[in-house]
């Protein structure tokens, strides 16, 4: 003890550093041997998968092209009031020739009209057909030019036209998040959409309101199932978790086009529902091609998912507590339910978080069996990646989805606890 | 060995270069389409060159493919079967090359040039017509109302009276929404100005909503012929070569309604962005491809039209089962009295609008 005080400087170590540097270099040392340890992973997972989702996301607000290929226009338009209701002038229709020649050249014109298409219709031919004829004029010897673009196409005497292209020629955009919530980006600011065309809240309501009608379905289905195999002997229990996962190894779409032969009016259910008298034959059931089909087809093919951590977790649970439960005097029901079912939960959350996410962006189920009041917002966001072509939107969409995933991750954290949460 | 070094060497520098003009990948839909291009147009090719062909069946996701390639600058297709809609896009976002037809492809055997010969079918600036085809009505024969006519087309699809019973069609504004105003009583002419206009399109919407309730919406051809070989549907509109597969070769109580066909192209696109050496490759593929002896000579495995004029006359019989296909092409003069076609340009405007409202409308 007074050895110790009577030190003056700091503890040292045994070769005369300072011991809280020669700890912090073991320390320092240990966690980069982790780091290099994980070093393969992380930059598999950089490079393969954050970097990419990041680069799709950012779509959803990135909106450089009307400045690449119009720059000189743009600037033009900043002088111009588009709530005046008089035309730009001549300086503006001589700078977008200037711009389109190079455009034109560079064939980036058209991929201008097919971006300003999702924004206002008639934007893509306009730009095509223009394009042809604009193609012929030298900008620095045919001027003037509003006349001649006029004469070219009469949208060009459009107001409309002009404030469409002001209204979308900033570089970072929110014009694809408010398409995304049924609103447009307008010259007056955002506004909703015409009643007609809004679809994609209805979509996001009906995918949130379906997923968790197919949790609470698989939970039901599924905690009876887990419980068995639990319980069983082991070589019964090992049949069954066959069966259980049999499904999981047969392809999706054949499982799916198999609820189709199963649940179409001419289909199985039916025919045997006709045959012994139960249901008339001119008043088969619909029960495909709308949101029962669905639900049907996709609790039974994200059952295991369910079924496997319940069932990891039921494991683990001690028969001796629901037979000392008993010995002192509860019920059957008792038990289980004070007893044995809150030791369940985790194994329910689990299931529950993982069957909801894998849900909420099916894609090809609802495709196949959903008619239409049973798609959901993944084949909007299919379609705009593969047909329209319209990325921004579909990554706008995507981005608002995880945001949802991550908004419901983070309830659940605080109503459940995510500690709470085991696969085993 | 330092000798062996050299000699391979000498086979790397020999073998590497032709060893990749001996290979092109050529994607298209699959299924009986790509069987009959690889029976008309592949085999003999590699036949006549050595080069071997590749088949790849992602046309369906064809333009989102070919941009997401572009973006990561790896190109790995060397020609790609579109239709004529998503040819026209693919040109406008730059991700096929424009092509000068005349210089490109063959002219037919009496000397008429390339593009008097495809004529109309040369709908965009990249685009290489191959076949028309035609979205078109089948019913089942065996659920036709006793006393009653065979349905003519598809204003029969609107008539629930005549003919009860559930529809199937594709679940997207393109052609359902012509056939419902053609139906309605507009006349051809105006269909599209009609289109364009609110009110045209509260009026066929109007006309769709009379038969709503009793429509399946399919969205993959192979699901309208489902429908109809399981008796799902009374009739279900879908492209005239799954028909006819399904009644002349599968022999389903299936039977054709072809009044109001829509007609539809398809053909070849070259992807922007390939090397001089594999663009040369690809070209001589077209050019053997596209003549007027190849394009009759696919007819004979798929009831598709060619798309040159100057086929038309050397279409034969049925490469297996030795039927006449004159009669089952939809450009026959028989099937052929009401026919209206897709209008591209008007289409690639008006697609996302309509295409959200007609989602919207289907949601309701």
């Amino acid at each position: 003890m007074t050895d110790a005080t009577s030190q003056s400087g700091p503890m040292l170590a045994a070769d005369g550093t300072p011991l809280k540097k020669s700890l912090a270099r073991a320390l320092r040392m240990q966690k980069t041997r982790a780091l290099m340890l994980i070093a393969p992973l992380l930059v598999f997972v950089l490079v393969s998968f954050i970097f990419p989702i990041g680069k799709m996301l950012f779509k959803s607000v990135e909106n450089d092209i009307v400045v690449e290929t119009l720059p000189l226009t743009v600037a033009e338009l900043q002088n111009w009031d588009a709530e005046s209701g008089a035309l730009p002038d001549e300086a503006l229709y001589a700078a977008f020739v200037t711009d389109m020649v190079v455009a034109i050249e560079a064939k980036r014109h058209t991929r201008l009209g097919t971006r300003l298409n999702y924004e206002y219709t008639g934007m893509s031919s306009l730009f095509r057909k223009s394009g042809r004829k604009i193609k012929k004029l030298d900008p620095a010897t045919d001027g003037p030019f509003k006349e001649q673009l006029i004469d070219i196409d009469k949208k060009w005497g459009d107001v409309t036209t002009w404030a469409v292209i002001k209204t979308h020629s900033v570089k970072i955009t929110n014009g694809y998040f408010l398409n995304a919530v049924d609103m447009q980006r307008t010259p007056e600011g955002a506004q909703t959409q015409p009643e007609d065309k809004r679809i994609l809240i209805k979509l996001f309501q009906r995918t949130l309101f379906m997923s968790l009608m197919i949790t609470v379905s698989c939970i039901l289905l599924g905690y009876p199932v887990a419980w068995l195999l639990a319980n069983l002997p082991a070589r019964t229990a090992n049949i069954l978790m066959i069966l259980v996962l049999l499904p999981f190894w047969t392809s999706l779409l054949v499982r799916t086009s198999a609820w189709k032969v199963m649940l179409q009016q001419q289909g199985v259910i039916n025919e045997v529902l006709v045959w012994i008298g139960l249901v008339a034959d001119d008043a088969r059931l619909v029960m495909i091609n709308n949101q029962f089909g669905t639900i049907v087809a996709m609790t039974h093919i994200l059952l295991p998912f369910m079924i496997l951590p319940m069932y990891s977790v039921m494991q683990t649970i001690q028969p001796t507590y629901l037979r000392a439960a008993k010995s002192m005097g509860a019920t059957n029901w008792t038990a289980f339910w004070r007893v044995y079912f809150p030791l369940s939960v985790p194994g329910i959350g689990a299931g529950s978080i993982l069957v909801f996410i894998l849900a909420i962006g099916y894609y090809i189920t609802p495709e196949i069996v959903g008619g239409t009041k049973g798609v959901f917002i993944s084949n909007r966001i299919a379609y705009h990646i593969s047909s329209s072509l319209n990325w921004g939107l579909a990554a706008a969409l995507g981005t608002i989805l995880l945001g949802v995933v991550l908004l419901l991750y983070w309830c659940y954290d605080k109503i459940v606890g995510i500690d709470n949460v085991k696969l085993g | 060995m330092k000798t062996k070094l050299t000699a391979l060497a000498v086979t790397t520098a020999l073998v590497a270069p032709a060893a990749m003009a001996q290979e092109m990948t050529i994607v298209s839909w699959g299924g009986a389409y790509t069987a009959s291009q690889k029976n008309a147009y592949h085999d003999p090719y590699t036949a006549k060159t050595g080069v071997t062909i590749i088949n790849d069946d992602s046309s369906a996701e064809g333009i989102s493919k070919l941009r997401a390639m572009k973006e990561a600058n790896n190109l790995t297709w060397d020609l790609v079967d579109l239709e004529a809609a998503d040819a026209m896009r693919a040109c406008d976002e730059g991700l096929a090359i424009e092509v000068d037809h005349d210089e490109l492809l063959a002219a037919a055997p009496d000397g008429t040039s390339a593009s008097d010969d495809f004529g109309d079918m040369i709908v965009s600036d990249c685009f290489i017509p191959q076949i028309v085809f035609s979205t078109t009505f089948g019913y089942r024969t065996d659920l036709l109302p006793e006393g009653k006519e065979a349905p003519a087309g598809a204003c029969q699809a609107f008539d629930l009276e005549n003919y009860p019973g559930k529809r199937g069609l594709n679940k997207r504004p393109i052609a359902n929404m012509e056939w419902a105003l053609l139906c309605d009583g507009v006349a051809y002419e105006d269909v599209y100005d009609a289109l364009e206009t609110a009110e045209g399109q509260a009026r066929a919407f109007a006309k769709l909503d009379t038969i709503k309730d009793e429509t399946i919406w399919w969205s993959s051809a192979a699901e309208a012929i489902q429908l109809l070989a399981d008796g799902e549907v009374f009739m279900s509109s879908t492209y005239n070569g799954r028909l006819f597969s399904a009644i002349v070769e599968q022999e389903q109580p299936i039977g054709m309604a072809w009044d109001w066909q829509m007609f539809d192209l398809d053909g070849w696109v070259i992807p922007a962005g390939l090397s001089d050496e594999r663009l040369a490759q690809v070209k001589d593929y077209v050019f053997f491809a596209t003549d007027t002896q190849r394009l009759a000579d696919q007819a004979a495995y798929i009831s598709y039209g060619p798309a040159r004029a100057s086929s038309a006359p050397l279409v034969g019989k049925h490469a297996t089962l030795g039927i006449d296909m004159g009669p089952h092409m939809p450009t026959d003069p028989n099937n052929a009295e009401n026919t209206f076609v897709n209008n591209y340009e008007w289409w690639a405007d008006n697609r996302d609008d309509l295409d959200a409202k007609f989602q919207a409308w289907l949601a309701k």
